[in-house]
């Protein structure tokens, strides 16, 4: 190849990767400045402390707030012990590539690939159908009080889809504890349970807590997996116990954008509600990148 | 007394020791005794499988998956492979430190806590004396003292390496493993660490694996020289530096290959 045409594909194949670099960039730009432009003026402390009012053409978003960090406070604690302990086995107890690990690898990928809205299917059939009915029998409830959508089902189907997210990450940390600390402390007779307790989870703490950040920002957005198990159209109440219904940022959303009566009156809500739902999974996110780069830091001076 | 007169008994040895990874030989047959209270070296070119028979004698390659064993290894006569014997308490009589100084990221006070704390020492006056008294003994106390609560990562490389020999040291192990242990460091560190190892012999036993020529002879009281998974040959360390039987072990000592 000729110097002038090396120089001319080498340009080219530089700027053909800066310009996608660009639009996404841009695009997420574009978003933001959309969202904004049409929320910021509507977002003031009513509007996240109120109730919706006027047949949601007024008022706040309160009980979508609240439902939304119940739900995902529901979920964390159900997601975390189920998907830290799935990757304790896999990484340090499971023989590497044996049948069991590998079953367990593949279900685990399968698992994130599936749609959400089936999740929400799932969630129904296994959950509310299934495990709430045989609950009210046993229980002796002579109407729906377990078989019916509520915020303990619609958050054990969120647990159930970002499983896969907490496993891997939590088995990502467990692999980033170097094999030195693990051979050092064998070699000073500690067993292996002492071991993992010891030097490998407080080694591995802040890519799990990542993943659980990471996990809830997640869960915090998916709207598909709780329209069947639990989110309402309108509670002027909040949830009080675990088979109560709930109002849900993201399913708010989807409401105030399709079922409004007058849709010019609800658009600034809308922007408003979107931009709460967004500054929210930002500020987890944030707060994922924040625990990894400080214990970064901490791993390298070593406190 | 000097130290290469009369014969100790052999504290730690292996008999026919036969030691696979998969299918591959990685030691081949080898009876090597281990004399109470001697430095014994074991050199060799890089893969002769020095380093593998050190870690079979606290069975650190248990860890290795496909790792299979004949033979055995006896430690005051009893084999280190007995069903009734715990590979916990055997690493505890048998301590080791490794090549690459790895101290754990926590403070210098918790490293050498560590394996006192696993062994369920939860007294805060006992720790802290067995603390001192380790640091004192792997000869970083005084430079130390004064930060204990400051994290280990902070220390210079010979500093870590005494701190995981003091770590090794707390928990009072008989014999004591050494993989290479100044292999990373720089002359003034290696030397602190060879004095060590000659203060250290009057309490402990001491195995050393080295590529050093020069620190083999000048830390050890019987060399050991394994080549291709076998023990050619094994004496005093002067007769094995200066009139060795073998003519690889010659070879080897003298620099012809290696």
């Amino acid at each position: 190849m000729k110097h002038a045409t090396r120089r001319v594909v080498g340009l080219s194949l530089v700027s053909l990767t800066g310009l996608a670099a660009f639009v996404i960039v841009a695009m997420l730009a574009l978003i933001l400045l959309d969202v904004v432009k049409g929320g910021a003026s509507h977002l003031s402390w009513e509007f996240l402390t109120q109730a919706p009012t006027d047949g949601m053409m007024g008022g706040g978003i309160f009980p979508a707030l609240f439902g939304t960090a119940a739900l995902t406070l529901l979920m964390t604690v159900a997601v975390m012990p189920v998907g830290v302990l799935t990757a304790v086995y896999l990484h340090e107890y499971a023989p590497p590539n044996g049948r069991m690990a590998r079953l367990v690898r593949v279900a685990v990928a399968n698992l994130a690939g599936v749609p959400s809205i089936v999740f929400g299917l799932f969630g129904l059939g296994f959950f509310i159908l299934f495990v709430g009915k045989g609950m009210d029998r046993a229980l002796g409830y002579e109407e729906l009080h377990w078989a019916q959508p509520g915020i303990l089902w619609a958050s054990l189907t969120l647990a159930v889809l970002t499983l896969p997210v907490v496993i891997v990450s939590t088995e990502e940390a467990l692999r980033a504890v170097p094999l030195d600390h693990r051979t050092a402390s064998l070699a000073l007779g500690a067993t292996q349970s002492q071991t993992l307790a010891r030097v490998v989870l407080p080694g591995a703490l802040p890519g799990i807590l990542t993943g659980a950040v990471l996990a809830i920002s997640r869960g915090a957005g998916e709207v598909a997996p709780i329209l069947f198990t639990g989110a309402a159209y309108f509670l002027p109440d909040l949830p009080t116990s675990l088979n109560s219904q709930f109002m849900h940022l993201g399913y708010h959303t989807y409401v105030l954008a399709t079922q409004s009566p007058d849709v010019e009156a609800t658009r600034p809500l809308l922007y408003a509600t979107v931009m709460v739902l967004l500054l929210l999974t930002f500020t987890l996110n944030l707060v994922a990148v924040l625990i990894r780069t400080r214990t970064r830091r901490k791993a390298a001076s070593g406190h | 007394m000097p130290p290469t007169s009369a014969t100790p008994r052999n504290k730690m040895e292996s008999r026919e020791l036969t030691l696979r990874y998969g299918s591959k030989v990685a030691i081949h047959q080898v009876s090597l005794g281990i004399p109470e209270h001697r430095v014994t070296a074991l050199i060799g070119p890089s893969g002769c499988g020095k380093s593998t028979f050190l870690r079979s004698l606290n069975r650190m390659n248990d860890l290795i998956s496909g790792a299979s064993h004949e033979g055995s290894v006896y430690l005051d006569g009893r084999s280190i492979h007995d069903r009734a014997l715990d590979v916990v308490d055997l690493r505890r009589r048998v301590g080791m430190v490794f090549q690459k100084s790895n101290p754990f990221p926590k403070s210098i006070f918790e490293n050498v806590a560590y394996g006192l704390r696993v062994g369920g020492l939860k007294d805060k006056a006992k720790l802290q004396a067995r603390v001192e008294k380790s640091l004192r003994g792997a000869a970083l106390w005084d430079e130390v003292k004064d930060r204990l609560d400051e994290s280990a990562l902070g220390l210079s490389g010979g500093q870590q390496q005494r701190l995981c020999i003091a770590r090794a040291l707390a928990v009072e192990p008989e014999v004591l493993l050494m993989d290479e242990p100044a292999s990373a460091l720089d002359p003034i560190a290696t030397a602190k660490i060879e004095e060590l190892i000659h203060e250290l012999k009057s309490t402990y036993t001491i195995a050393i694996v080295t590529h050093n020529m020069q620190q083999a002879a000048r830390v050890s009281d019987q060399t050991a020289f394994f080549y291709m998974g076998e023990l050619v040959e094994c004496g005093p360390t002067e007769q094995i530096f200066t009139n060795p039987r073998e003519k690889r072990t010659e070879d080897y000592v003298t620099g012809k290959f290696g």
